[in-house]
């Protein structure tokens, strides 16, 4: 953590990184608004099969009829009829990051995206705006049959397999934005990995908003077949608009028997982004899924990453880290449903409020009746770092079986003046003493980061307690 | 010019309390200075308020560190000067390993002495540094693995003060009540680390209710202190008659001056 506090106490001072824009020289922007049009024009843009289309017009009804959920944060500021749901960047999608155009080259090179894949990377997606405009696996993994697309091309080249498994794990009126994202979704990730194969490195996807009032909509699809492993990172910024934009995504994951997937999500989106996303994954037999997610960014976020229990001995965990600023909510938690026996599920949720943000621990956990020898356990910590920020847990649970394990346990901590003290008599400042200390309470989840995720989100955290004291 | 001179310091409490009434003391490198007194004479807080405690209020007098006035400074300021507190209870920071926490200080420290710049120490360099010292205290090594105070024995956190200060290298240290919660040889240890660090390069003001540490740092001066104000001073023999005796023949009689 050191070499990270170093690089970081240079960079004091400096406000969120991401926040600049590119000019906007796209290939195809649809108009604002949603309409039957306006969904339909994309799927024709897209030259997709009609299931697909027809899906599309569906899930726009069901979008339609839904109500907006009156429960968690506050979505009153989003004004669906001045989005736009579609932007094409560039025409065709590039092999190599020369290939681009150089203002959005320029922005891989700035959020380092690159040089992480030379250095610790399998696979790299790049989604700007609507578009996967970069994608790339290495050869080795490609020859043994592991794929790696961007969700349209995997819709492409692969039609049964997604057609086996897309919209499955989220039906898609499973909510009001599950349903928009069905409607109107582009981009995301399309993964499959082979029966026994391990994928060491992990494979990354990168998500980048540009223009104002942009709807981001990718969509994934994780196929993690018997035996196999895969870690899968995502990575959000977006620009700072004075209006809104929207990101609300669909993750689906399959995880088949004695296989694993760890899904880790870094999302450092701008403070003017409602993030609204529903991520699901089934593990069969002896499967195991975790989850591990960040969320730093956006002025709202409403994600509960679940995992469904479906095969004896399957094992589910979810590491939640929410940092809430000034004006922002952090609305975030996990779900647990055990449906098979002998199923083990941990969630583990940090979280962070200071200068009147507001974060919440929203989860469920529910066991069937027939799951004998469940075992759960949850366990939320917050830190509160002001008089004026908020923290809020809302823990459901469901039990319809006796022969079970469950654990529950809340804490909520402020940052004490000795600590504070203690700290400073060594030399740290102010702002360095509470960044270590809120570095530390996180620490139980960064360690099961990767070494390049762990400096990143330090780095993201120290950036986040900048003028938050003194 | 002494390097820190304390000067009729008065120190009260948020409630307005007074503490401390009237304190008169100078400490220079080369000296190991004992303030002894019995429990709730204000020891602590004396200790407190040199670091730059905000819980206490400095309602008279003076600090200077070099000649110059530190009351207006934070404690992150005082410890750049060279100031550094072993704590009675130190505080456990969980999440933060002992290395990566001694390595942030150091580095705190030596961006300060840069004027600004930062100018970490090399990594090879500060491993080299933090095994030599706590070879010498005896720490075990998994130690520097370990969160920071979390979990720690009593005499566990003694030792990683000593070995803080060992790092840190202050130029005053003022040492809290270290002794308690020690046992003899631990005691020893951490006694022979204070006594080494003590030279050109440092002083130190030893806060105890015992003679026991004193028996291994041997005080050049000991300044008995009860309610509040040094009562007495004088050689080592003074903790010696002090043990024999008590606190209770010490009339609460003032004396001011130098040491």
């Amino acid at each position: 953590m050191a070499t990270t506090e170093t690089q970081v106490v240079g960079e004091i001072g400096n406000e969120y990184r991401y926040g600049f824009h590119d000019p906007e020289d796209y290939f195809f922007k649809s108009q604002r608004g949603l309409t039957r049009e306006v969904v339909a024009a994309i799927s024709e843009h897209k030259d997709e099969p009609q299931w697909m289309r027809d899906f599309r017009l569906k899930s726009l009804e069901y979008f339609e009829a839904r109500p907006m959920p009156e429960w968690g944060g506050d979505l009153s500021g989003i004004d669906f009829d001045n989005i736009y749901y579609y932007i094409k960047p560039t025409e065709t999608q590039a092999k190599s990051w020369e290939d681009l155009p150089p203002d959005i080259k320029q922005t891989w090179d700035r959020l380092g995206i690159p040089e992480a894949e030379r250095k610790f990377l399998a696979g790299v997606g790049a989604q700007y705006e609507s578009e996967v405009v970069y994608h790339k696996l290495q050869a080795e993994l490609e020859e043994k049959g592991v794929l790696f697309l961007d969700m349209d091309s995997g819709l492409r080249e692969h039609e049964d397999l997604v057609r086996q498994y897309f919209g499955t794990i989220i039906p898609q009126n499973d909510n009001k934005f599950a349903a928009l994202n069905s409607a109107v979704w582009s981009g995301g990730s399309f993964i499959y990995v082979p029966p026994g194969v391990s994928i060491e490195m992990p494979l990354q996807a990168y998500f980048r908003i540009n223009a104002e009032n942009m709807g981001q909509f990718e969509r994934t699809l994780i196929i993690v077949d018997e035996g196999a492993y895969v870690h899968y990172v995502e990575g959000c910024t977006a620009p700072i608009y004075t209006t809104d934009s929207l990101h609300s995504a669909v993750v689906e994951i399959i995880v088949k028997p004695g296989a694993r997937c760890r899904y880790t999500t870094i999302q450092n989106w701008s403070s003017n982004v409602y993030n609204l996303v529903t991520k699901r994954a089934v593990a069969y037999e002896n499967a195991t899924m975790e989850w591990v997610d960040g969320n730093l960014g956006s002025k709202q976020t409403m994600k509960y990453p679940a995992i469904w229990l479906m095969g004896e001995g399957a094992h589910g965990e979810v590491l939640s880290i929410a940092f809430a600023g000034e004006g922002q909510h952090q609305d975030a938690g996990g779900k647990a449903v055990h449906v098979a026996p002998n199923t083990s599920s941990v969630i583990t949720s940090k979280s962070i409020s200071k200068n009147g943000g507001r974060s919440s621990y929203r989860g469920l956990l529910e066991v069937a009746k027939g799951a004998t020898g469940a075992r759960s356990k949850v366990v939320c910590d917050a830190l509160i770092l002001d008089e004026e920020s908020r923290t809020d847990t809302y823990p459901y649970i469901r039990i319809d079986e006796n022969d079970v394990d469950i654990g529950h346990e809340a804490t909520v901590s402020k940052i004490g003046e000795e600590q504070l003290f203690y700290l400073m008599s060594r030399g740290l400042s102010e702002a360095e003493a509470a960044a270590m200390i809120v570095s530390g309470f996180v620490e139980p989840i960064t360690k099961e980061l990767p070494l390049e995720y762990a400096v990143e989100m330090n780095r993201l955290i120290q950036l986040q307690m900048e003028g938050s004291v003194g | 010019m002494a390097l820190l001179e304390i000067k009729n310091l008065h120190v009260s409490t948020e409630d307005g309390t007074e503490i401390v009434r009237g304190v008169d003391l100078s400490v220079n490198t080369n000296e190991v200075h004992a303030i002894m007194g019995p429990n709730g004479s204000g020891k602590s807080t004396l200790a407190y308020a040199l670091m730059g405690h905000p819980a206490y209020e400095i309602t008279e007098g003076d600090i200077l560190v070099d000649g110059e006035s530190i009351l207006e400074l934070e404690a992150d300021e005082r410890a750049q000067r060279g100031l550094f507190l072993a704590f009675q209870y130190p505080h456990a920071v969980p999440g933060v390993t002992v290395a990566s926490f001694l390595r942030s200080a150091i580095n705190a420290v030596r961006k300060a002495k840069a004027g600004g710049e930062d100018d970490p120490i090399k990594i090879p360099e500060f491993r080299k540094r933090l095994d030599a010292a706590m070879k010498q205290l005896k720490v075990p090594k998994e130690m520097a693995g370990r969160y920071l105070n979390d979990g720690f024995s009593g005499g566990e956190k003694k030792r990683v003060e000593i070995l803080q200060m060992a790092l840190l290298q202050p130029r005053l240290a003022v040492l809290d009540e270290t002794d308690s919660g020690l046992d003899i040889d631990a005691l020893r240890i951490v006694a022979g680390g204070v006594r080494e660090l003590v030279g050109p390069e440092m002083g130190a003001l030893v806060i105890t209710h015992y003679q026991r540490i004193l028996n291994y740092i041997k005080p050049d001066f000991v300044h008995v202190f009860v309610d509040g104000r040094i009562v007495r001073e004088g050689g080592p023999e003074l903790a010696e008659q002090l043990e024999a005796e008590g606190y209770e023949t010490f009339t609460p009689e003032p004396v001011g001056g130098e040491a």
